[in-house]
């Protein structure tokens, strides 16, 4: 059965899980964070509950709990990362179906270099590969690089699309930076290579195109060196919590990630979103709505409520989240996605607060939870994320046929 | 007791963009497809290969302004590659080109410690710079370098990259569950490096790697690059792969080693070999005239020879005469994105030098553009190869080969069927992996 009526699932890795404490869990394998090894259990994990994809954290500076404070400054939470992309690569030859979805920093790196990466990752996952951009407006971030300077990035800017901001301008140059990523996706028609002995030649050059990008931040040549990837564009994913990022996802992105923290508030972004996504242009294509939510499982509210408490106070704060936290049941989560499913969003991306605890819970209660009510895939349908998705493979921009 | 026999050591390059790689052969794969990376490296593992390694490109090459169509073209990414390759290989090292020009020393670093960890301790980095514009169109900064900064450039990169490898000691991550402990030094991963190239400061994001710092290697020929390679490579990829300029090369290069406190092992050199096997030498010669006739069709001589010339030399017959027009001097702007260009530096006198040859041996284009490009060093019987490559190593003309198979993906096999037991039955190459890190299979230093 294909995924029903139900929505589609997909989990975000990070570290030990999302609260802070979480790596002093029992179960948790806090001196494993570094090693392929905890990657690949918890992607198989979510896999063998044929779940649609995972996200993979990443960011260009040591942990933070608030997106702004100052990075690593404390030593009592996880602290220290690998490139997100690296592990997804890493952990797809050992894997299948899943949907592998690396978060990439586009503020700091070449669209060129990603561009090519995340193709590479659908030929290492045979069509697997997906990408979640995020921009870093820190002064901490830009530090590590050194050549460029911004103005202050203020959280509260992001509710203004239409007022020119530091914010708003680096997500003015990821919408940019995705234009470039999917030009030089496309810069390689699929026939392109031809291998015609009798010619001598090994590739049409015809169908091979200069993408010839030219913006405000980016001048990019093309074509790519790495061949159009099996799914032809990888999906492109971002998080979006106000209008400023609703935009940039509205204009370029496959996937939103939204944060609601009840069900009419989750009607509201839906609205929000499809409203920025008319004024792209892109009514007709599909944009999925995720809801984010943190999510503690237990057998009962209680034993979930008590667990969260326990955690809160090995870190001496409770802990709050730009998401949802949900503490209960799977069957409670399961009524909880259902409703807000209602309200219109196409999808969840759970974030659980203690792994591997919760993502368990997750693929062992909820997802049987969903079954039960027909409403979560028993087998996965498709072999590439974008079939799991629904998207077609898009055709080339660049071909004439 | 005897002195223990020197150990060879052998890498596998992915064969890739150059005119070395056959893909009209009805053998040759994808040159894409995971599955042939998958091919090569575990083939290279299953013959106890130091490391697999991985070319890199970053612009389609061109001539005559268009797009350069009768190579393989097209490659994936370095570090995507390496990784995925590092969940189907358990032992083999994973040495890639990262260029320095066109990144930044934090994100490369980043990246390579993350391929440390994830492979257990079996990353390497050829270091690689760039300056030309054209490469640089792809990339934001575009314009590029000026040539004179290059080595300057790289020199800094790699020595920023290794502070933020050092970062990290090592013993900072206590993640102790019982005392809320994660992190034992607050200031764990601090850096800070402030010169002309680069004005950078922070934290540095991913803990010590199991090799601490990736194996280095460089591929410079230039007397600044041979420099620089003695004083930061772990291994140099030369591209010496006979007796005579093998110990030069290898002579002058551990000779410049002293003066920055090293010594001869703590610098590996590996000229660039490719090979043709068959059951004889005779047969084997047979062969490497075939491959060599794959490797360079009538275009191929052209496009060749219009690399020298400078000029358009489309309506010449690749089966007739060279050319008696002389090349075109100046500003070489025929081949974009082509290493070997450079290699012609006087091509007034290369032209004179190629007309005498093919007047002499009565050569028509192709013929001379095979016999000056011809670039196969083992050619033979298996017995032959070992012994030359075993030869070669303990005459202290190379410490072991980076070999370029023909084809894609199988073309190790027969040599790691045929030749590696010959090397190992003579005690100079090992039957098994002693180490799991790849400083530890080069002999390096942790």
């Amino acid at each position: 059965m294909a995924a029903g009526n139900g929505p589609r699932i997909a989990v975000a890795l990070d570290g030990a899980g999302w609260h802070p404490a979480a790596w002093r869990e029992p179960g948790a394998r806090p001196g494993e964070l570094l090693t392929a090894g905890y990657w690949a259990d918890l992607v198989r994990e979510a896999e063998a509950a044929k779940l649609d994809f995972v996200t993979l954290e990443d960011s260009l500076a040591l942990q933070t709990e608030q997106y702004l404070d100052r990075p690593g400054e404390r030593t009592d939470v996880v602290q220290g990362r690998l490139d997100a992309v690296l592990i997804a690569a890493r952990v797809a030859p050992l894997t299948s179906h899943i949907g592998l979805v690396p978060t990439a920093i586009v503020t700091h790196t070449e669209p060129f270099h990603l561009s090519k990466a995340i193709a590479t990752l659908d030929y290492v996952s045979t069509g697997r590969a997906g990408v979640r951009v995020q921009v870093a407006g820190r002064p901490a971030d830009n530090r590590h690089f050194g050549r460029r300077e911004f103005g202050e990035f203020r959280l509260e800017d992001s509710a203004t699309p239409d007022v020119p901001s530091p914010l708003s301008e680096l997500f003015d140059e990821a919408a940019d930076y995705v234009e470039v990523l999917r030009r030089l996706w496309d810069s390689w028609e699929d026939d392109a290579e031809i291998r015609d002995v009798a010619t001598g030649r090994f590739v049409d050059r015809e169908k091979l195109h200069y993408i010839d990008f030219e913006g405000r931040w980016f001048k990019v040549k093309g074509p790519s060196i790495t061949p159009r990837p099996p799914q032809g564009q990888p999906p492109v994913t971002a998080l979006a919590h106000a209008a400023v990022p609703y935009r940039l996802a509205a204009r370029s992105a496959d996937v939103v990630y939204v944060t609601p923290f009840d069900r009419t508030q989750a009607g509201e972004i839906v609205i929000a979103v499809r409203d920025e996504q008319d004024r792209a242009g892109r009514a007709a294509e599909t944009l999925h709505v995720f809801g984010d939510v943190v999510v503690f499982l237990d057998e009962t509210e209680q034993a979930a409520a008590d667990r969260k408490a326990r955690l809160d106070d090995l870190s001496g704060a409770k802990y709050t989240s730009d998401a949802h936290v949900f503490t209960g049941t799977p069957a409670g989560l399961a009524d909880l996605l259902l409703d807000w499913q209602a309200a219109g969003l196409s999808g969840f991306r759970l974030r659980p607060g203690a792994v591997p605890h919760d993502l368990t819970a997750i693929t062992r209660g909820l997802v049987p939870e969903l079954r039960a009510r027909g409403a979560f895939r028993t087998e996965y349908e498709a072999a590439t994320l974008r079939g799991l998705l629904g998207l077609a493979k898009p055709a080339n921009r660049y071909a004439t046929a | 007791m005897t002195q223990p026999r020197k150990q060879i050591h052998l890498a596998a390059h992915f064969p890739g963009v150059n005119n070395t790689t056959v893909w009209s052969d009805p053998e040759a794969g994808s040159h894409i497809e995971f599955s042939s990376f998958v091919k090569l490296a575990q083939t290279a593992e299953r013959a106890k290969f130091d490391f697999f390694f991985l070319a890199e490109g970053l612009r389609l090459r061109e001539q005559n302004g268009e797009i350069y169509d009768l190579d393989v073209v097209g490659r994936p990414d370095t570090f995507t590659v390496l990784s995925a390759l590092a969940a189907v290989t358990e032992r083999l090292g994973l040495a890639g080109t990262i260029n320095s020009t066109f990144n930044e020393p934090f994100e490369v670093a980043r990246q390579f410690a993350s391929l440390d960890h994830l492979s257990a301790g079996r990353a390497a980095w050829n270091v690689v710079t760039s300056w030309d514009a054209f490469t640089g169109e792809n990339f934001r900064r575009a314009g590029f370098l000026p040539q004179d900064q290059r080595y300057s450039r790289a020199e800094t990169f790699l020595r920023t990259a290794w502070e933020l490898f050092d970062s990290w000691r090592g013993d900072e991550i206590a993640a102790d569950a019982g005392t809320g402990v994660f992190l034992r030094d607050a200031n764990a991963g601090a850096f800070a490096h402030h010169d002309e190239h680069f004005d950078i400061e922070g934290r540095f994001p991913v803990p010590r790697s199991p090799q601490g710092r990736p194996v280095i290697i460089q591929a410079g020929d230039s007397d600044e690059g041979r420099e620089f390679a003695a004083a930061t490579a772990d291994a140099i990829f030369s591209r010496y792969g006979t007796l005579e300029a093998g110990q030069a090369f290898y002579t002058d290069v551990k000779g410049r080693l002293a003066k920055y406190g090293r010594t001869s092992e703590q610098l590996v050199i590996l000229p660039a070999a490719t090979f043709v096997l068959g059951d004889t030498d005779a047969d084997a010669h047979e062969r490497a005239h075939v491959v060599r006739l794959q490797q360079v069709s009538g275009q191929t001589a052209i496009k060749f020879l219009e690399q020298l010339w400078n000029a358009d030399l489309s309506g010449y017959d690749p089966d007739g005469p060279l050319p008696d027009i002389d090349p075109v001097l100046g500003e070489h702007t025929i081949a974009r994105g082509r290493a070997s260009v450079r290699m012609y530096r006087d091509p007034l006198a290369m032209s004179r030098e190629w007309r005498q040859l093919a007047e002499a041996k009565n050569l028509s284009i192709r013929e001379l553009i095979i016999e000056v490009t011809g670039r196969q060093t083992f050619i033979g019987s298996p017995a032959t190869v070992a012994a030359t490559i075993d030869d070669l190593v303990q005459a202290d003309a190379s410490d072991g080969f980076i070999l370029v198979p023909h084809v894609t993906p199988g073309g190790l096999d027969e040599f790691a069927d045929k030749v590696v037991p010959l090397l190992q039955e003579r005690g100079s190459f090992r039957t098994e992996y002693t180490g799991s890190t790849l400083r530890e299979h080069l002999g390096l230093d942790a």
